[in-house]
């Protein structure tokens, strides 16, 4: 299960996350012999857990996390991978690069502040990234006396701010990380509280029902062509399953040709499967003969993702240049690649606030938009929060070749407008 | 049918993905093959991503001729079982070619030459993409690493200007000159490694067993007497039963006491450990708290 993490900085999040690694077992004795170290020699009396996320030299040497860092532990139940974001005003991508991927997001909150501008931020990217699962947990609650009022103000307040978002599944835990209170073991001092610690609630989450199991969406990634006299008609469509449950026998369509056929078989170095579901990685074969290449899509004939020539989405801007209407940039959605014009920033959202400014004329660094692109040719694109999968993308600087920013589709811009934006 | 993919079949299928992205997207691509274990899970993820066709790249070696003889032996029995290309990088001839300086005085090593080595290759070569088994959880420099990473035309990281990495959408754009580094096992742990060996039933090369060895001890680790090391004063060879939790250049990957001679028996003995891999083994991280962010800045695998 993947979790990202997120909090303004003192919160106490880097201490969770030692907590988390600590009390699971996962911290091994030569890492301990160095916090213990590097702790003594900057005069704490106890062992910082909070150094056991620090990374890069930089970030060591600033007392600050400047990047995405993943972390893995397991229990007996599960394994984790954690994508530790850092909560500096500036760094909104991390949030979004980390999010991206996860299935819960635990937004930590310092019980003495109560929600900040930072922890709506944090929520807001959260929902917007289609994470189904938040947990806030409510941290330093030994310093607020352990008191349940405090605790429930917090969970009102954040209530109230949730009810604007989508996130089917909310959890408040009161917790210390520096004492581990509620984290693996129940505490003694929340005899008020009655849900459970934070780890059993990431071992019993139920998420995967959170993927699209309905929608049959198979970009082909790579064409196997052996061309050996062994394998001498041999062409296999291989990819990722983005959506829905593929079995041999089962009609499909090749997008965008719009040609017809029928699953042959699903095959994998060990052998055939009679199913395919996401995120598997198998090899396609159809029935028939027919020219299927890479940023082709195959779905079943009734259920098919939407052709569109221009796209309404929401950006993330991840550049220190801001991009304005009339940018071209190269646009790359499941395995195809296309170049795009940004035609319209419809407006730019405040993510403290929500507010939309339609009379934005740019989007910064961390901003987020919503966008009309035109494409140079169609895409076969979902809604987002239909499928994450086929209704994402990136958009890549075509001269210096960085990603510039991460998409999330609402739907196709022509005609009617997409209902339902953030 | 609970469309559940368990965590080892998750971490095969994206590893698999990002195999054939790179296959896709680059002209040049090219795997590391160490002879360790993660480099022996990359090829199996290989032959899943491209059987029944030919890996679309060869694989390399970049030797340090310091390397244990028993793993030279298992990397050619390999390559040749798998039918595919084999290049090797040496050490020695950068070192011949005065290229490369070799280090002097007890501790030294080719460990840091091997950078020279392999951004030569690549240049010869003209490789824009290579795979390495390189793992996040085994030093906090990786932990940052993306999964596509970028290299520019020094064969240089810059962890400050890294390409964000969102959903599995990898850009793998590049100029002439510039490379990519690809890491499919980054999100898995050691013990996710061992317990993908022990599913796959995957041959390793005998030093991961416990086996009589002649070692001597530095700095609390074991290490293998050979040719290539000179004792320091008061240091004693002496023959004890040891495995490797990791392989790298001889001289300084360091040995485990143990008597675990079969797969189970190892990955009971890593469950159960309470040191990590690098701390245990490898001296080139000892150096300094940031020696491996350093040595990955100048190109290092
Ligand atoms: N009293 C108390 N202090 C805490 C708690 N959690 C973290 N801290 C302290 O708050 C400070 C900031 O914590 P840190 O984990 O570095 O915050 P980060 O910036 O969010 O990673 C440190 O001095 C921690 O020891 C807690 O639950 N109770």
């Amino acid at each position: 299960m993947r979790i990202v993490t997120a909090g303004s900085v003192d919160d106490g999040k880097s201490t969770l996350i030692g907590r988390l690694l600590f009390d699971s077992k996962e911290i091994l004795a030569d890492q301990l012999a160095h916090l213990e170290d590097v702790s003594a020699r900057r005069g704490l009396d106890t062992v910082d857990l909070a150094l056991l996320t620090d990374g890069l030299r930089a970030e060591r040497e600033q007392g600050i996390t400047i990047d995405v860092a993943y972390r893995y532990f397991a229990t007996a139940r599960r394994k984790f991978i954690l994508a530790d974001c850092p909560g500096h005003v500036q760094y909104t991508r991390n949030m979004v690069t980390g999010a991206s991927t996860a299935d819960v997001a635990i937004v930590l909150v310092d019980a003495r502040e109560g929600p900040t501008e930072q922890t709506r931020r944090h929520t807001f990217l959260a929902s917007l990234l289609g994470i189904r699962h938040v947990v806030f947990a409510i941290n330093k609650m030994d310093l607020v006396d352990w008191d349940e009022g405090v605790f429930e103000r917090i969970e009102r307040e954040l209530d109230a701010f949730t009810t604007r978002l989508e996130i089917p599944d909310l959890a408040f835990i009161p917790v210390s990380a520096l004492h581990g209170d509620n984290v693996v073991e129940r505490s003694a001092h929340t005899p008020w509280y009655g849900g459970s610690p934070l780890l059993w609630y990431l071992e019993h989450l139920h998420v995967a029902s959170d993927r699209n199991l309905i929608d049959v969406r198979f970009p082909v990634q790579y064409v196997v062509r052996p061309r050996t006299d062994a394998h001498h008609d041999y062409r296999g469509y291989a990819g990722q399953v983005s959506g829905g449950v593929l079995k041999p026998g089962d009609d499909v369509l090749v997008l965008p040709s719009g040609a017809a056929s029928t699953i042959a078989r699903l095959e994998t170095f060990d052998g055939d499967v009679a199913e395919a579901f996401p995120p598997m990685s198998i090899t396609l074969h159809l029935a028939d003969d027919l020219d299927v290449s890479r940023g082709d899509l195959i779905c079943r004939p009734g259920n098919h993702p939407q052709a569109a020539r221009e796209l309404d989405a929401m950006i993330c801007w991840m550049s220190e240049a801001p991009v304005r209407p009339g940018a071209r940039l190269a646009i790359k959605q499941t395995t195809r690649t296309g170049r795009a014009i940004l035609d319209d920033l419809r407006y730019r959202l405040d993510v403290n606030t929500l507010h939309r400014d339609e009379d934005a004329r740019e989007l910064a660094l961390n901003d987020i938009g919503r966008v009309t692109l035109r494409l140079s040719a169609p895409l076969m694109v979902d809604p987002y929060r239909r499928n994450r999968a086929t209704g994402s993308f990136i958009l890549v600087d075509e001269a210096r070749n960085d990603t510039v920013a991460g998409g999330m589709i609402l739907g196709p811009a022509e005609g009617a407008e997409a209902a339902g934006a953030a | 049918m609970t469309y559940e993919l368990p965590h080892l079949a998750a971490l095969e299928s994206e590893a698999i993905h990002l195999m054939r992205e790179v296959a896709a997207e680059f002209e040049r691509p090219a795997l590391l093959f160490s002879g360790g274990k993660d480099s022996i899970v990359l090829l199996r993820l290989a032959e899943k991503a491209f059987r029944p066709g030919r890996f679309p790249f060869p694989i390399m070696h970049v030797d340090t001729g310091h390397n244990f003889p028993e793993v030279l032996a298992f990397r050619d029995t390999r390559v040749a079982e798998l039918g595919e290309r084999l290049i090797v990088a040496s050490v020695e001839d950068s070192i011949a070619a005065g290229r490369a300086v070799e280090e002097t005085g007890p501790r030294a090593s080719r460990n840091r030459l091997q950078t020279v080595t392999l951004l030569d290759a690549i240049e010869t070569h003209g490789f824009d993409a290579l795979f390495g088994g390189a793992r996040r959880d085994e030093e906090r420099a990786r932990a940052k690493e993306r999964m596509l990473s970028f290299r520019d035309d020094f064969g240089q990281w810059d962890p400050r200007a890294q390409r964000p990495e969102l959903w599995n959408l990898y850009n793998g754009r590049i100029r002439r000159g510039e490379h990519v580094r690809a890491f499919p096992l980054s999100n898995w742990t050691e013990l996710d490694v061992w317990q993908y060996l022990a599913q796959e039933r995957l041959e390793l090369p005998s030093i991961y067993f416990a086996h009589e060895r002649d070692v001597f001890e530095r700095d609390g680790m074991l290490y293998a007497m050979s040719e290539h090391v000179t004792l320091g004063a008061g240091e004693q060879p002496f023959v004890t039963s040891v495995r490797y939790r990791t392989v790298g250049d001889l001289t300084v990957t360091g040995a485990v006491r143990s008597t675990a001679t079969t797969l189970e028996a190892v990955v009971a003995e890593i469950a159960a450990t309470r040191v990590t891999e690098r701390g245990e083994t490898r001296a080139d991280d000892r150096a300094t708290e940031a020696a491996m962010e350093d040595r990955k800045k100048e190109g290092y695998f």
